[in-house]
């Protein structure tokens, strides 16, 4: 036991937070390929094209999604379990969506009939388009603040419904991380593909990095002027044993404002949301797909890091009994847990980026329309 | 409040999905290690055939393992979504292992398993068959901390409640780790795997076989499944039996009602090799014993007594009781942290806190618990004795035929002589789906056997669910259900059209159904092409 308890519920915010992240990056440019996949695939071979920009890299990319599960389950138990029961439909719309994926790109070029294969080519594009909407439509949610209480043995109860869900503040924050996602697949089709599919994909990238932008403006301003935030009211101990019922929480109009004004440094994480978003589309207009693909990135973490901040230290309040509300001091695992998951996170992740990295560059190259007609029997 | 209906629903929608899932889990398991084998092969003897055997073969795997990810995402997050109270109740320590498995080894398999498929023309053939091991042992280490993470539900070492954060919390990483339950489970589960996936190589190899087509493909790949295989066979059993002398320990419910033990016998006990057990008259009809049998396999002494239900229920009637005074202060220390008297009465009970909790099944306030509910809750407190004794007995028989069948085929393997032996080639083709209801039953033996804990002598079950509505369950049951059947169509559909088809899928000119290839071929036949090959 080396590291304060502190100091360790702060690491696992950052760390919650990078696997989110390393998701937007990752998982999130083969979901927004995914998307794209019916529009900038005209032809058969077209969509081969694209399928096969993301064909060997896509499921260790989705182990993002499946570890930042792991890990919040591990690190914030009671988040894992208040945000996925009452989220229930929600939940099952996602892993439906995602079971289309494996199957998707795996079975789709293995028999030749047309219907066949175009089913597929939509169950990628729910694969990909409904998980990226409604993960933003969950953190719309969470800033709202979430209709749950627990009872005294800490049982939690949600008291919404899965259309309240579906709110147009939350609706709005779905468009931003679903035109997010297509931005940063398009850039990424951009890097790994020619002539049709490049100029179809660079389009898209405008297009979508556009909406992003306007989307993620809109969504700050509506929080700014429309949207309570939350304050704890009593006194906040950080190193205490978790216990969410121990304290209180008032609503307060501005209060998702209120760190950035404590510290005005934290302005740079909405500002990067902006200018990765700037620079992303200043660099696929001039057809510079893999400076693009780098500023999408930066502007993802800039729009998740805005949603982190803002909130901080609350995950998930409570709309309908704030003191129920799970913040960052009292959502967590033990010390213990907490330590030995730092270390496990410490050791894999760079090893992971490592070899990840050595996957694509190894399959790194433009995907053409000769290749895939060349390899019919094994590509996707 | 939580009705007994949204329990029994939440425990058939992950049964289901759990059984599902493990329809593909076992195959990944062997085909990956025959995979790296028959690649280690090929680059040791640089023949063709062999790259052909790793490329068709892992055709096969690739249509199976798309369907075990598919599956594998709702197991991450059904925890969350249906068992929300055992999440937070335990995501302490359980949570710990899956995040692990994701961090250390499903990236790996995952990582890697793009450039098995993918990375052919661009690998150097030692780095390919680095990133073939690299695959196999990723999906296994997953094996592994999921079975550290269910070794821990079956015996929660490492963790103790505490009443401020209402929760287990780890106090050993190590005991968790290094869990005998865990251990067990593990090499028994991934040797089940092996045997899977050797038996469908085998027995897809027989079927060509039996047709005299893709000859040598098929004599080459039923070889190294039969070995293969014996060895798995062999460990499975071996390790099973490790696995049982765990349950032994640690669970002596499981292992009465398995065994069909309603008295304690004296030691060492007879082993029932039949009986119709009666749930009403407590006792076994039309039994068939073998004496000590049991007694030397459980305890592996002549001393030791196993326990039998009579008196495992009577035991835990006296936990319950104790128990019930353990929930009872720790409802007083929830409101007064401060209460002195309270927290003396929770730490002198709270060992069987668990047990306590099984009263909340019939009531809400346990302090009035009444003697016959007491009783109730200890007649709960194990699994019904039938299904247990028929599916441990039906898994067991399966395993002895797997070893028989590796035997023989190894046997005559080894002679050369399987080629000819029609009814060796038939039994092998036949037997395929056994490995999976035999992975099956296993997960019953041990997942019901469980029963009424989801963590065993902590959390029952009854108790671990998300706050649900049952509309919620039969809407998401009978989407899993939907989506499921569409999705094993499918699957079998492929498999059985690339599994018929043969190697001649790979487009490479040398194998049955082909153009150049024509129909039925002699192993001289096949063998001259792939000479030329290896001449480039």
């Amino acid at each position: 036991m080396i590291i304060d308890y502190e100091i360790l519920k702060l690491v696992w915010w950052v760390l919650v937070g990078v696997l989110l992240l390393g998701f937007a990056i990752m998982d999130g440019h083969d979901m927004g390929v995914g998307t794209l996949l019916p529009f900038v695939g005209k032809t058969d071979t077209e969509r081969r094209v694209v399928i096969n920009t993301v064909g060997p890299h896509w499921d260790g990319n989705q182990v993002w999604f499946i570890t930042g599960g792991g890990a919040i389950f591990a690190a914030w138990p009671l988040v894992y379990a208040t945000a996925f029961s009452g989220f229930y439909i929600a939940m099952l719309a996602v892993l439906w969506a995602l079971f289309f994926r494996p199957v998707g790109f795996d079975y789709r070029s293995k028999i030749a009939n047309p219907l066949w294969r175009a089913s597929w080519d939509w169950g990628l594009f729910v694969g990909g388009a409904v998980p990226a909407l409604i993960f933003g439509v969950a953190f719309g949610n969470l800033l709202q603040g979430v209709p749950f209480y627990f009872e005294p043995d800490l049982r939690s109860v949600y008291t919404g419904s899965f259309l309240g869900l579906l709110n147009p503040f939350a609706l709005l924050a779905g468009v931003v991380s679903l035109s997010m996602l297509t931005f940063h697949g398009a850039n990424y089709l951009m890097i790994r593909t020619e002539g049709d599919i490049y100029a179809r994909s660079r389009r898209a990238s405008l297009i979508f990095g556009a909406l992003m932008l306007a989307a993620f403006a809109g969504a700050g301003l509506w929080v700014a002027a429309g949207i309570d935030g939350y304050v704890i009211t009593s006194a906040v101990d950080p190193a205490a044993l978790p216990n969410p019922l121990a304290k209180t929480v008032a609503a307060a109009p501005g209060a998702w404002l209120a760190n950035y004004a404590k510290y005005p440094a934290a302005m740079a994480v909405p500002a990067l949301g902006f200018v990765g978003g700037l620079l992303g589309l200043a660099f696929a207009w001039s057809n510079r797909p893999t400076a693009a693909f780098w500023s999408s990135a930066v502007a993802e973490l800039g729009v998740i890091g805005t949603a982190g901040v803002s909130m901080f230290p609350f995950i998930m309040p409570s709309s309908s009994d704030p003191r129920s509300s799970l913040t960052v001091w009292d959502a967590v695992s033990s010390r213990r847990t907490l330590e030995i998951m730092f270390y496990a996170a410490l050791i894999f992740t760079p090893l992971i980026i490592g070899y990840t990295a050595w996957c694509y560059r190894v399959m790194s190259g433009k995907v053409t329309t000769r290749f895939v007609e060349a390899n019919d029997r094994s590509a996707y | 409040m939580i009705t007994e209906e949204v329990v029994d629903l939440s425990r058939l929608q992950f049964a289901v999905t759990a059984l599902y899932h493990f329809l593909f889990v076992p195959l990944t398991l062997g085909l990956t290690f025959l995979l790296a084998i028959m690649e280690t092969v090929y680059v040791m003897t640089g023949k063709e055939i062999y790259k052909d055997m790793v490329k068709f073969w892992g055709k096969l795997f690739g249509i199976n393992f798309a369907l075990g990810v598919t599956t594998g995402i709702t197991m991450e997050f059904e925890f969350g979504t249906n068992w929300a109270y055992y999440s937070h109740y335990v995501g302490d320590i359980f949570g710990a292992p899956l995040a692990i498995e994701g961090l250390m080894a499903f990236f790996l398999e995952s990582t890697f398993i793009g450039l098995f498929f993918f990375g052919w023309d661009r690998l150097s053939k030692r780095q390919h068959l680095a990133v073939t091991y690299l695959t196999a042992i990723g999906s296994n280490l997953s094996a592994l901390w999921i079975l550290i993470a269910n070794g821990w539900m079956q015996n929660p070492v490492g963790a103790e409640f505490s009443y401020v954060t209402m929760r287990m919390e780890m106090t050993s990483f190590y005991e968790l780790l290094f869990n005998p339950a865990a251990q067990a489970k593990f090499v028994h589960t991934v040797s089940a795997g092996y045997v899977t996936g050797s038996l469908f190589v085998l027995g897809i190899s027989s079927w060509y076989l039996l047709k005299g087509r893709d000859v040598e493909f098929a004599k080459r790949s039923f070889r190294i499944a039969a070995a293969f295989g014996l060895a798995s066979a062999l460990s499975a059993i071996v390790l099973g039996d490790e696995s049982g002398y765990a349950v032994t320990e640690h669970q002596q419910t499981k292992l009465a009602a398995m065994e069909g033990m309603w008295k304690t016998e004296a030691a060492p006990a007879p082993f029932t090799l039949f009986a119709i057990p009666d749930e009403e008259t407590r006792s076994n009809r039309a039994e068939i014993q073998i004496p000590y049998a049991l007694g030397l396999i459980a305890t592996r002494s002549v001393t030791r007594q196993v326990p039998g239900l009579d008196e495992l229920e009577a035991r835990a009637a006296e936990r319950i009781r104790r128990g019930a005074v353990a929930v009872e202060a720790l409802e007083r220390l929830r409101r007064d942290g401060g209460d002195g008297p309270a927290r003396a009465l929770f730490d002198a009970n709270k060992a069987d806190l668990g047990y306590g909790l099984l009263l909340k099944k019939y009531t809400a306030d346990v302090s009035r618990a009444t003697p016959e509910m007491i009783r109730q809750a200890a007649r709960d407190s194990r699994p019904k004795v039938a299904p247990m004794f028929w599916t441990f007995r039906l898994m067991v028989l399966l395993g002895f035929s797997f070893l028989l069948l590796f035997g023989l085929a190894f046997w005559h393997s080894a002679k050369n002589t399987f080629q000819e032996k029609r009814w060796l080639l038939k039994w092998a083709l036949w037997f395929i789906p056994l490995p999976w209801l035999a992975s099956e039953l296993g997960w019953f033996v041990a997942e019901y056997g469980r029963q009424p804990w989801t963590i065993y002598g902590v959390l029952p079950t009854q108790l671990s669910t998300s706050t649900l509505s049952a509309g919620s369950l039969y809407f998401s049951l009978g989407g899993f259900v939907l989506f499921y059947t569409g999705l094993l169509v499918t699957e079998l559909y492929l498999m059985f059209k690339y599994a018929r088809r043969g190697p001649g899928s790979l487009g490479t000119g040398r194998y049955f159904g082909e153009q150049g290839a024509g129909g039925p071929l002699s192993a001289a036949a096949v063998a001259a092409p792939i000479k030329s090959v290896e001449g480039n």
